[in-house]
């Protein structure tokens, strides 16, 4: 495919987008396709449900909670409460990785742990058969923490899996139990699974442990959940840097370090989506700030480094910080020079996550590709937006249903790591404390913007950018593929990576490079062409559906 | 370390709507539908899709709190009318989920309210329904169950033909493939289902495709109730629960019942009720296949006889392997399944009556923690299953010949042949081939010729 030098007009793309809907459907999606002006953002109507029969890359509130937030957590025993299926298609299918320090060390992520739920106990209630399961992995591990998630039947037949952890983590009294309530039927998508696991490590972790923790720069990595290694990259810079992780939410964490999170000094958040929650309820509680940063992207790593370090304000730290950039930015330098004349000018779309569409157009800046689409699967608004919208976004039914912990600042561990002058000052600097301002802003002006994107919608966007690489997932990767279209996975990373900090640009860019430069491309003839032959006649998906 | 227990751990099945969805995927013009949360259609289709490496679209009534309370037949409603819409198919096969079973939905019943209220419209696709609870059975199950509610749906009444069912059971698109090409050849009218050998490992699409094209069509199946006979894949399924057991009861179309066709034996079966059906002899290239397999016997057994192996999937699939591997002098040290028919020992034992002094051993509604538990006592040379089978293997350092499904960290499982007399050879070169590749490695002397 050659190099696309000219983008159609965005309102024509819109329009052309829109017009093939029933006027009720048009008046919904349009809501959602926005064409981006990062001087004034638009409106983007995000996190509403999808309409049943139209098929979406969504996925569940289990899948959130069990499958992002907690899976990677190594020494926590997980038990799926329900049918064997949600267990077995959650285990290891997210590539979350983990470093054990010996071989003693627990680590039960290759496990999927059951209840695997028969019909008798729908009938008859599957709460027996619950505590059952917690004393077998209790007596077979012996693990500081066993958690619990509900799948759909589990809120229908009336099974209380909190009483069942309280029971049973009085019963044993070293091991921690505990229960989520993530039926897959909660909330829009897996964002809700995210909130819910957010209040359930909040109120069932973190603050457990207060033994005081050693280092001058103390800072917790939320957001960041080491799929292919990622959080790996990020904790061997911060070693460099002389920054201490006390731990991250929660790639290559354990028990210890979420129950010990509370003594760190400032928490950045990497995945705003599933983990802003934790973010501010740790801001009120403990008095601990929160950023926004990115490390993916070789720019992004260095500029994240750079506001760790100005947040904390020592020199020495700021001179520590500019060597390793100035290490380690010529090795990448040196990669990037030797790939950049293949894939400047090229241009990439990016339908994934609830950050990573966000992320990701850095890594393709510095590839010199151009972003002409981009949208999130289960993002909200702020997302796209900024923070600032928050106050606006409309209480739904949907997020109702997901509660708000009611946080207070703590009695005895509350204490405010910069006073509100020096918050302030920082602020002045160009620090964003407690903020994000969101995927358009960084987006240029007449880009594309579309939450929840349909298959539709999608063939319709490859047809007229004619894109040399698509971003989304597995379930996306085929059928974009069939099209004679790239498509990288930004969830699994086609099992690469890891794609974070300065060595995983480089593995990004070669892979990028790989990808869009493929021989076997030129193999594949695309379906426009023969829609062009034949005057439109051979025709896509329909747009038509009722939305009630 | 063995323990009795409740839970389930590193589960050797997948759940029941799964099933129902690969099977419906092999009807011509059908989108598979889930009534239930859109979970579950996405966590199957990211399944189905790291195997088959091909899209799927599974369509779902996307159940939310009030649904789970107040019932789901608007929202299956609405999601027919959308899929019609957008899809134009000319099949919808509708499977359950543990959430709409368990709040009790009539399912049958809102389907024909369905009809009813939008018979007026674009046309009707043919709405099918399988009944797969996730809290029963295991994947296999709800394939069955889509195949059963399929034929129930659309088999008609008609005039014999000359015509022979096959229901192959859950086999790889290539195993479908090469079974069309032996009925061809046979020149035979048939019925195949469910037919997923292109929807499922198809080419490039030249154009724009709602639904990828193959599979069976409606029409085809309608005439599966006026077939001469069935012949139904799968030693543990029962007449009650299989298409072909429909067929016999509804419509007296006879039903010959064999277990996979795995090895030169349960091949030759296969081979000779086509020929006692169509009254005619195989075409020599399968003589040829036949005479080059037992060849090769010769020469390999040498490398594989008296090795000892586990064997795990889905319980029609190690029915048909151990037939094979003990024609082959390779003892099956333990057949396992994650499934729990009560058949699986009975079907073994009526292949090969002296399966217990050849020291077979035999475990049903087992995980991976059980087969480990054994593997440590039994000492297998290697272990042959799907990719789940990689941890245990790793762990314990014995090898993992890959086959069945799920395959995710191969290349080509969809394409991997398992039955016939072509199959039974791809499987011994790769068997032969993973014990010279252990001797090779565990060589000090690096010989290369082995």
């Amino acid at each position: 495919m050659g190099t696309n030098t000219h983008f159609p007009d965005p309102s024509v793309v819109r329009e052309e987008l829109i017009q093939k809907y029933p006027a009720k459907v048009a008046k919904k999606r349009s809501k959602s396709i926005i064409i981006n002006d990062p001087q004034i953002i638009p409106e983007v109507q995000a996190n509403v449900r999808t309409v049943p029969g139209i098929i979406t890359q969504r996925g569940c509130s289990y899948a959130g909670c069990k499958g992002v937030v907690l899976g990677p957590t190594r020494d926590i025993v997980n038990i799926v409460h329900g049918p064997i299926g949600c267990s077995f298609y959650a285990w290891m299918t997210r590539r979350n990785q983990t470093r054990t320090e010996s071989l003693m060390d627990a680590n039960y992520i290759p496990y999927c742990f059951s209840t695997d739920m028969q019909e008798e106990n729908v009938v008859f209630g599957g709460e027996k058969k619950l505590k059952q399961a917690i004393q077998e992995a209790y007596d077979l591990f012996h693990p500081k923490s066993i958690a619990i998630f509900s799948t759909c039947p589990v809120g229908l037949i009336g099974d209380d899996v909190h009483a069942a952890s309280k029971e049973m983590r009085e019963k044993f009294g070293d091991c921690n139990v505990f229960g989520f309530s993530c039926e897959g039927y909660r909330g829009v998508s897996q964002s809700a699974g995210h909130h819910i696991a957010n209040n359930g490590v909040f109120k069932h972790m973190v603050g457990r442990d207060n033994t005081p923790s050693e280092g001058k720069f103390k800072l917790n990595l939320l957001g960041e959940y080491n799929i292919g290694g990622d959080a790996f990259e990020i904790e061997r810079i911060f070693e460099k840097a002389g920054l201490t992780l006390i731990s991250s939410f929660s790639g290559n964490s354990t028990v210890k370090q979420l129950e010990n999170a509370h003594t760190a000094d400032l928490n950045v958040i990497q995945c705003h989506r599933s983990i802003n929650y934790m973010g501010d309820m740790m801001e009120t509680k403990y008095g601990i700030p929160w950023m926004k940063v990115s490390f993916v992207g070789a720019e992004s790593s260095a500029k994240s480094l750079r506001k760790i370090a100005e947040y904390f304000g020592d020199e020495e730290l700021k001179a520590r910080v500019e060597a390793v950039i100035a290490e380690e930015m010529p090795k990448v330098k040196a990669i990037i020079d030797e790939i950049l004349p293949r894939t400047t000018g090229k241009t990439a779309m990016l339908f994934v996550g609830g950050s990573r569409a966000h992320h990701y157009q850095d890594l393709f800046t510095e590839l010199g590709m151009t972003t002409v689409a981009a949208g999130y699967e289960f993002a909200h608004r702020d997302d796209y937006e900024g923070r600032d919208v928050l106050p606006n976004i409309k209480i739904d039914a949907d997020s109702k249903n997901i509660e708000e912990l009611k946080v207070l600042p703590d009695p005895e561990l509350y204490n405010p790591r910069k006073t509100d002058a020096e918050l302030e000052a920082l602020k002045e600097k160009g620090l964003e404390i407690n903020g994000y301002s969101g995927m358009m802003q960084q987006m240029t002006k007449k880009s594309l913007v579309v939450d929840d994107l349909s298959h539709y919608e999608s063939e319709k966007l490859i047809e007229i950018y004619k894109p040399d690489i698509f971003c989304a997932g597995i379930k996306e990767k085929y059928v974009v593929q069939k099209m004679g279209v790239p498509l990288k996975q930004l969830h699994s990373y086609d099992y690469g990576g890891p794609y974070t900090g300065f060595e995983g640009a480089v593995n990004f860019y070669k892979d990028i490079d790989r990808m869009v430069n493929n021989p076997v491309w030129k193999l594949i003839k695309a379906p426009w062409q023969k829609t062009e032959a034949t005057n439109g006649k051979n025709k896509g998906l329909e747009a038509s559906y009722v939305t009630q | 370390m063995k323990h009795a227990k409740t839970a389930t751990q590193n589960a050797c099945k997948l759940c029941n709507p799964l099933g129902a969805c690969l099977a419906f995927r092999g009807i011509e013009n059908c989108v598979p539908f889930l009534h239930g949360s859109q979970g579950c259609a996405t966590y199957i289709r990211r399944y189905l899709i790291s195997h088959y490496k091909e899209p799927i679209d599974i369509a779902s009534s996307n159940f939310h709190e009030e649904t789970a309370v107040f019932g789901g037949s608007h929202n299956l409603k609405i999601g027919l009318k959308n899929v019609s819409e957008q899809y134009k198919p000319a099949v919808i096969g509708v499977a359950t989920t543990c959430l709409s079973e368990t709040i009790g939905d009539d399912v049958p019943g809102i389907l024909r309210e369905y009809k009813q209220e939008f018979k007026n419209g674009s046309p009707m696709p043919v709405l099918i329904h399988a009944s797969t609870p996730s809290y029963q059975g295991s994947h296999i199950d709800g394939f069955h169950a889509a195949v059963r509610a399929t034929v129930k749906t659309l088999a008609e009444k008609g005039a014999r033909e000359n015509l022979i069912n096959i229901f192959p059971n859950m086999i790889s698109p290539a195993d479908i493939r090469y079974l069309k090409e032996i009925l061809e050849d046979f020149q035979v009218p048939y019925m195949l289902l469910p037919d997923y050998s292109q929807t499922m490992d198809g080419g490039p699409w030249g154009e724009y495709h709602r639904i990828p094209p193959g599979g069976t069509p409606a029409s085809v199946i309608a005439m599966a109730g006026s077939a001469r006979a069935s012949i139904e894949f799968g030693s543990t399924l029962e007449a009650s629960k299989s298409a072909a057991g429909y067929l016999e009861d509804a419509f007296g179309v006879t039903r010959y019942h064999l277990s996979l066709p795995i090895g030169i034996k349960e091949s030759d079966k296969f081979f000779s009720l086509l020929e006692t059906l169509t009254q005619q002899d195989r075409p020599e290239k399968y003589n040829d296949e036949r005479r080059r397999l037992v060849d090769a016997y010769a020469d390999g057994h040498k490398y594989v006889f008296e090795q000892k192996v586990i064997i795990y999937g889905e319980e029609d699939l190690v029915v048909g392997m151990t037939a094979f591997l003990s024609e082959i002098g390779i003892t099956p040290v333990l057949c396992a399944s994650g499934g729990k028919s009560g058949l699986l020992r009975k079907s073994i034992k009526e292949l090969i009556p002296d399966m217990d002094d050849m020291g077979i051993k035999v475990r049903e509604g087992v995980d991976f923690v059980d087969i480990e538990d054994e593997a440590q006592l039994l000492k297998p040379d290697f272990l042959i299953g799907n990719s789940k089978g990689y941890t245990m293997s790793r762990k314990n350092n014995i090898p993992l010949l890959r086959l069945g499904f799920p395959i995710h960290d191969r290349f080509g499982g969809q394409r991997m042949h398992h039955l016939g007399y072509r199959g039974t050879q791809e499987l011994f070169d790769r068997i032969v081939n993973t014990v010279i590749e252990q001797r090779q490695n565990a060589s000090s002397i690096g010989y290369t010729y082995m």
